[in-house]
């Protein structure tokens, strides 16, 4: 296989599919996406890009990566038309991975120039508060405050890689206990989240060695798991 | 606590790893991406690649590497050389980079540095800073800069000695002065967007006599993003100091890794006995 730089865009084609989670990663400008597709198919995923809303289509679980702002991210998603498509997927509990800027997009609004985001998580997405150096780059520890899939077989405390400078604190009142991994650089801030389809971290596990594939074929072992049984996260919604 | 970070540095020109001495006297030293994938297993932390060579002709060329590195290594790379416009750093980004170092472009046109952080965010944006020690006995342009001076102000050789030493920026692979002091340029370069900082001692370079430490100092004690040492790295004694002494967040070495001096966790393990929080892989545990 000699593809060189960027992926194929839309549905996988019939042989890229052989019984593999079909991954849809959304590609909206923001940076690198060829490290996420290598774990992603590190992990035995068949991965396509995303661009509108039609290749979603033939997806089973969905990754929203991005580093940079949450201003203009939100501005092309908008140009893409892919913000309705986007809710209703996680509304419809099918699988939802974000990383970095595809988790602050989850929360109500972020500081950074003062947008308005998807509102999927109550709170809010500020600066780091005290921290010595920002942007906040390099291998920080992830303390696991409860058990998730996720995380299985990677250590309490284990380093992963984060480049960014704010970040989005849960603030509860929606019954849903989204807090899973808290990191300090100065403050202490929430560096992953979980409640039922909906996953999110901070850190680029893309980008984090061995113990961020791991978290990757998590993900995918996680969200092939969900995938198949459509009918119970619905009932559960219902 | 956020790790201290050791990052192999490979240069590269005509698709292969090259080493020299004050930016000449070139040696082959190897395939980027056989040398990234290498430095990956054994515990680097990042990964810098410098296209030394960055002609506009071998972009491609370039482009390629990126992508070839990119799909070996799963840790964070960083990419220069030859980089002038917004349209040329995202190519650099989709082929595979995290970040892109600007240098010359950075210095020839400083708005580039804001709109490249404004495309993608400034913690994409590396600034890469080669800095020459100006000596006071040939008092230069920078150094009066730095310092307000200007035609002949009011010190004689005496005080000139007793001042801090200044640096001024080279430009073009070190071959060209800049007319900027470094720290100076440090701070603008920030606040235009930098979100990280990677200073290279053009003295040192090559030389395994230390890294500037005062140099590291002068610039870390006025900055807030995080700053990469580079340009002299010995053995893990320096690398601790440029930590420890330069308040440096990153060390950046090359010749010691490429020739098996030390290996990553050498360092990482002298890094860790002077208390300084690394990231222990188990092939460096």
């Amino acid at each position: 296989m000699s593809r060189s730089h960027g992926l194929a865009n839309g549905r996988p084609t019939s042989e890229q599919v052989d019984g593999r989670l079909r991954v849809a990663v959304v590609d909206y400008g923001a940076g690198n996406l060829v490290s996420v597709e290598q774990a992603l198919v590190a992990a035995g995923a068949a991965v396509t890009l995303a661009r509108v809303a039609g290749d979603l289509g033939g997806a089973d679980a969905l990754v929203v990566p991005g580093v940079g702002a949450a201003g203009p991210a939100m501005a092309r998603l908008q140009r893409a038309e892919l913000i309705g498509p986007i809710l209703h997927w996680i509304g419809n509990g099918r699988p939802y991975l974000g990383i970095c800027l595809g988790l602050q997009l989850l929360f109500e609004s972020s500081d950074e120039d003062d947008t308005s985001t998807l509102g999927v998580i109550p709170g809010q997405v500020q600066r780091l508060t005290g921290a010595p150096t920002l942007p906040h780059t390099g291998w920080n520890q992830v303390s696991q405050v409860r058990e998730h899939p996720l995380f299985e077989g990677i250590a309490d405390g284990a380093d992963f890689y984060f480049v960014h400078s704010y970040a989005g604190e849960p603030a509860g009142g929606d019954d849903r206990d989204w807090k899973l991994g808290v990191t300090t650089h100065g403050g202490s801030f929430t560096s992953a989240v979980a409640a039922d389809n909906v996953l999110g971290v901070q850190f680029h596990p893309e980008r984090s060695g061995l113990d961020g594939l791991r978290l990757i074929a998590n993900f995918v072992g996680w969200a092939s798991h969900r995938a198949h049984v459509p009918a119970l996260s619905a009932a559960k919604r219902a | 606590m956020l790790c201290r970070r050791v990052i192999p540095c490979l240069d590269v020109a005509d698709g292969r790893v090259v080493k020299g001495t004050r930016f000449i006297d070139l040696v082959d030293e190897g395939d980027p991406a056989d040398l990234a994938a290498r430095y990956a297993s054994e515990g680097a932390d990042e990964i810098v690649l410098l296209d030394i060579g960055a002609a506009p002709e071998g972009r491609a060329t370039t482009l390629d590497l990126v992508s070839r590195t990119a799909r070996r290594v799963f840790i964070p790379l960083t990419v220069g050389g030859g980089v002038r416009s917004v349209a040329e750093m995202r190519e650099v980004l989709r082929a595979g980079a995290d970040k892109v170092s600007l240098n010359t472009a950075a210095v020839a046109d400083p708005a580039l540095v804001t709109r490249c952080a404004t495309r993608f965010g400034r913690q994409a944006v590396v600034v890469a800073i080669d800095a020459r020690r100006v000596h006071s006995a040939a008092l230069g342009h920078a150094a009066a800069l730095a310092s307000g001076i200007t035609n002949g102000g009011e010190t004689d050789g005496r005080e000139r000695q007793h001042r801090a030493p200044s640096w001024e920026v080279m430009v073009r692979g070190g071959r060209e002065a800049a007319g900027l002091d470094a720290v100076a340029w440090a701070e603008r370069a920030v606040n235009l967007g930098a979100g990280e900082l990677l200073i290279t001692s053009i003295d040192r370079d090559g030389t395994r006599s230390g890294y500037d430490v005062a140099l590291l100092r002068a610039i870390t004690s006025c900055v807030s993003v995080p700053v990469i040492a580079s340009g002299g790295a010995a053995g893990p004694a320096d690398l601790v100091a440029a930590v420890v002494e330069g308040g440096a967040d990153a060390v950046l070495a090359a010749s010691i890794f490429h020739r098996r001096l030390h290996t990553i966790a050498e360092v990482k393990l002298a890094m860790a006995a002077a208390g300084l929080p690394v990231r222990l892989v188990p092939e460096a545990a």
